[in-house]
């Protein structure tokens, strides 16, 4: 076992590890940080979606052990720092992104980097932008308009409701 | 102005804030001081027969804390089927043992046969590994092919049945005769054999169970992926494990959507229970993604020929059909209603239609368990109706639109007694015909088409007019249909000291919105803020015996519960304000939140009666109890019945066989609507999964069993750009006639309809762009499927 350091939302956190535990069993075992989801074993739902430096990743496809040292957002870091949501996290509230939330925390993660990229992204950059993360309840309507609406956009004209 | 509070208004979801930030609480995510790893040893042949379980150097391994086997669960019971169902010539079904672990047999790929307990789960799943290599299994040649299976007697799922057939039903088998002859009296009918594609769930969360056992008392207690925790009590203590039903506790906490899969009670819920007991520490259990593909229930699964016979002006005369409907290699717990009850009785459709008959023989097979999977059943009815309509229309040159309006029942013609054994209560089929049709703006379709043909596509549009039946279901009349258990539901309204409110429900959401939609309604009924109500559901300590969601239920018949629960907690309140007022019983009114003695400026607010009731000071305690709880059971008295109109076009690449959805349409009639935004998300998601199973998912096996398609990255999933924005609407609302809410249910109306919209789109777009020998494709309507058709 040993011993792996990496900054997660801003704090410095330490969890004993194999070789082969990956970030996401790391996050979730390893820090307690449950917010992180793993709906796979392939690398192709995107519901472990995290940062590290910056970058949004699968955390199912990284060994923990690999990015000892890197800086990490969760799920869990992405609230206002009053607690408030955060601007991607309202929208998808206000526009009834989310139903059972399990695959919600990537979709955030996948999200915030996407409009980071493209600040004001089209339709059709948005669903190719999210074509990592699986879900299954939403049909993907109110994901896709939620984050449109989190970049700025008037997303009343979209689609008749 | 829309509302912003109560009964009709998009409340936001005062549940996604815990979604949002990573504080929800799913099965995994829950860690237990003690807790050890339990993992599965799974067939990897389709067909075997167990010679040895090779425990032994597994349970020296590091960490390995116990092994189980087949044999560990021999004087156990087995997972029951929920239903009966009787054969034509009146023998019940045949319905072979479903062990918590394999015994003798293994009969499917993924079938359990022994499981490991270990330290940590990595230890475990290496000693699984190694109970996998040392194990000896025979294998037997498997039976995979529905037609194959019951033509082949010598080779059987189960060695005591010998067609591999479980019934072979018919409905109404009374009527079979006379719809043999309109059939054959008919001026013209149409044959169409389809298949109805088998899916995969796939719920984002996979499955997940935690046991623990509390020797000091002998209670027990599960923590499961369930979508109906006091189900899933009754299964495992009566009939599987058999504990007293008051010794488990089973909590359902935060659930990672379900669609059927987890309504069900699996094997390793009685696993982590027995192991959890053997070792007294809590057990811990969850599958990975491969798993949940191989032992999951899956979904559809039906190859059916279907005889449509009409006047040769498109009138109907009648719709028979044989089916062959796969369960798998065990009988999952509704496994048997879905192809029948839930399937047969809607085969008339929205339609007048005089004669039906429908035949179904469900096989066993090598393959996982097939059971209920949003819509179960009626997505199969209504696609095979919905695609021999069109069928019909272009063999005889008519309009699929005017040949719709020309059957569908008329508003005057409810309540209507179906050919099926179905009472339709309302509807209006024109209506949302026509809202559809104005909002897919049907007449500018010519216009697209030529748009579409300057890009080099074909388009096409499709539609389906559908029905379903939900508000599962009145237990009278299931029980007479063969039905186990009861489907009521149940609710206690408890009304807190301080005048805030738990509502303990029975239904369950996982991912439905009860949280907030039965907090409006008790807001809106109560005259109260809804932030001052709490919907408590999902563990069977607190909740009151209720059966679940599933079948667009939780509304219509928990709901149901939950109003009349209301109702009692009102006159209980009036009862109390009379006493307050020193005023008749009979003069009290309510309305508002305020119970006032009419006619006078006398009154008291809920939370004056509330504290009141429970501070009963100068009570007449012979006349007037204090405290104000009240609880209901309820039991429809029918199904309600959805219905509507879905529009789909589609552009057909005829280079590539690649099909775009370019719009999609949906006019529904859910009755009455208590939050418009949640309907909206919920046939969003419908349609989704619908467009999926018509353009993407086939849970596919080889000839050897072998499941091909056991990731995501064989297994086509919907993903963003696979679909369009959908325009959906609701405002043709028959209310139902026989609940108060007059709800009908949304939740499974978007995966019924849309597949037959989405295939009769491409079929139109390859007979309009001159393809005319292509006249079906089956699902998934895969880009090589469109190629084959148009090429070959």
């Amino acid at each position: 076992m040993t011993k792996v350091t990496m900054t997660v939302n801003g704090k410095s956190m330490s969890a004993e590890t194999e070789g082969r535990t990956l970030l996401s069993s790391y996050l979730r075992d390893g820090l307690g940080l449950t917010g992180t989801h793993i709906g796979c074993d392939t690398s192709q739902c995107g519901a472990c979606v995290v940062h590290v430096d910056g970058v949004a990743v699968k955390s199912c496809s990284v060994f923990a052990q690999d990015v000892a040292g890197a800086s990490v957002k969760t799920i869990e870091g992405m609230a206002n720092a009053d607690g408030s949501l955060g601007v991607i996290q309202q929208a998808l509230q206000d526009h009834h992104g989310l139903q059972c939330g399990f695959c919600t925390p990537g979709m955030v993660m996948t999200s915030a980097a996407l409009l980071a990229e493209i600040p004001k992204p089209t339709e059709a950059e948005v669903r190719h932008g999210l074509e990592g993360n699986i879900c299954r309840c939403t049909g993907y309507h109110n994901i896709v308009k939620a984050v449109m609406a989190a970049s700025g956009q008037d997303v009343n004209a979209l689609a008749a409701e | 102005m829309p509302k912003d509070h109560g009964i009709g208004a998009s409340s936001k979801r005062r549940e996604d804030v815990r979604f949002l930030t990573g504080r929800g609480v799913y099965t995994d995510d829950i860690a237990l001081h003690g807790q050890v790893h339990a993992v599965m040893v799974r067939s990897t042949v389709a067909h075997g027969r167990i010679k040895s379980v090779g425990t032994a150097r597994a349970a020296g391994m590091p960490g390995v804390l116990a092994v189980f086997t087949g044999e560990d669960f021999v004087a156990v019971g087995g997972n029951p089927a929920g239903w009966l169902i009787n054969s034509r010539d009146g023998t019940p079904m045949r319905e072979p043992k479903r062990p918590v672990l394999a015994h003798g047999k293994v009969r499917h790929v993924g079938d359990s046969y022994a499981a490991v307990v270990a330290e940590t789960y990595e230890q475990a799943r290496d000693a699984a590994q190694a109970i996998s290599d040392d194990s000896e299994i025979e294998d037997l040649p498997a039976v995979v092919n529905m037609a194959a299976a019951v033509a082949n007697a010598g080779n059987r799922v189960h060695d005591e049945i010998p067609d591999n057939v479980c019934f072979d039903w018919g409905w109404i088998e009374d009527n079979r005769a006379s719809v043999d002859a309109a059939i054959k009296a008919a001026p013209h009918v149409t044959v169409l054999e389809l298949v109805n594609n088998r899916l995969v769930p796939n719920a984002m969360e996979p499955r997940a169970s935690i046991g623990e056992y509390f020797p000091g008392t002998g209670d027990y207690k599960l923590t499961t992926t369930s979508q109906n925790p006091h189900l899933t009590r009754l299964l495992v203590a009566a009939f599987v494990m058999g504990i007293p039903e008051n010794k488990l506790q089973v909590v359902a906490p935060d659930v990672g959507g379900g669609f059927g899969s987890k309504i069900y009670h699996y094997g390793e819920e009685a696993l982590v229970l027995a192991a959890a007991k053997k070792l007294a520490r809590p057990v811990r259990w969850t599958a990975e993604r491969s798993e949940s593909f191989l032992s999951d229930a899956h979904g559809r699964d039906h190859v059916t020929r279907i005889e449509l016979a009409c006047e040769k002006d498109g009138t109907f005369i009648a719709f028979r059909t044989e089916t062959l409907a796969n369960v798998g290699a065990y009988l999952s717990n509704f496994s048997t209603a879905t192809p029948t009850f839930l399937h047969g009785t809607l085969m008339s459709g929205p339609y007048k239609v005089p004669n039906v008959y429908v035949n179904v023989k469900t096989v066993f097979t090598n393959t996982a368990p097939v059971d209920a999977y949003r819509g179960a059943g009626r997505p199969e009815a209504t696609y095979s109706i919905e695609r021999v309509v069109d069928m019909m229309c272009r063999e005889l040159g008519l309009d699929p639109f005017e040949v719709r309006r020309k059957n569908l029942l008329t508003p005057d013609q409810f309540p209507y007694q179906s050919p099926v054994g179905l009472m339709y209560d309302t509807g209006n089929y024109q209506a949302t015909l026509d809202k559809a049709c104005a909002m897919a703006d049907v007449a500018g379709f010519e216009k697209r088409a030529a748009a579409s043909k300057v890009k080099g596509k074909l388009r096409g549009m499709g539609l389906s007019t559908w029905i379903e039946a939900c508000g599962i279901a009145p237990s009278n009349l299931v029980g007479v249909l063969g039905s186990r258990v009861g489907l009521f539901d149940a609710a206690t309204v408890r009304v807190n000291a301080t005048g805030n409110i738990s509502v303990m429900v029975g239904a369950h959401s996982h991912g439905q919105g009860h949280e907030t939609v039965f907090a409006q309604i008790v807001a809106d009924k109560l005259g109260i803020p809804e932030s001052s109500v709490e919907i408590v559901h999902g563990d069977t300590a607190k909740i009151p015996f209720g059966m679940g969601s599933y079948g667009s239920r939780s509304l219509s018949v928990c709901g149901t519960a939950m109003d009349k629960a209301l109702d009692k907690i009102v006159a209980k309140g009036k009862k109390i304000a009379a006493h307050m007022l020193e005023a008749a019983e009979g003069d009290i009114t309510f309305a508002d939140g305020k119970f006032s003695v009419a006619g006078t400026d006398k009154a008291k607010t809920f939370g004056e009666i509330a504290f009141s009731a429970y501070v009963p000071h100068n009570y007449p305690l012979e006349t007037l109890e204090p405290g104000l709880e009240e609880t209901a059971f309820y039991d429809p008295a029918n199904f309600t019945y959805p219905a509507g109109a879905y529009i789909c076009e589609v552009e057909v690449d005829p280079d590539t066989g690649r099909v775009e959805v370019c719009s999609f349409t949906c006019a529904d009639d859910f009755g009455n609507v208590m939050n418009p935004m949640i309907v909206d998300g919920q046939v969003h998601g419908g349609v989704g999964q619908g467009i999926g199973q018509a353009l993407l998912e086939n849970a596919h096996y080889d000839e050897t069993g072998q499941l091909l398609t056991g990731s995501f990255m064989d297994y086509a999933m919907p993903r963003a750009d696979d679909v369009p924005f959908y325009n959906v609407d609701h405002s043709c609302n028959t209310p139902c006639t026989h609940n108060p809410l007059g709800v009908k249910g949304c939740g499974e109306a978007g995966a019924i309809g849309s597949p037959p919209a989405v295939v009769n789109a491409v079929i139109d777009a390859l007979q309009r762009g001159g393809h005319t020998h292509v006249t079906h494709i089956d699902m998934p309507v895969s880009p090589s499927r469109v190629w084959a058709a148009i090429n070959g």
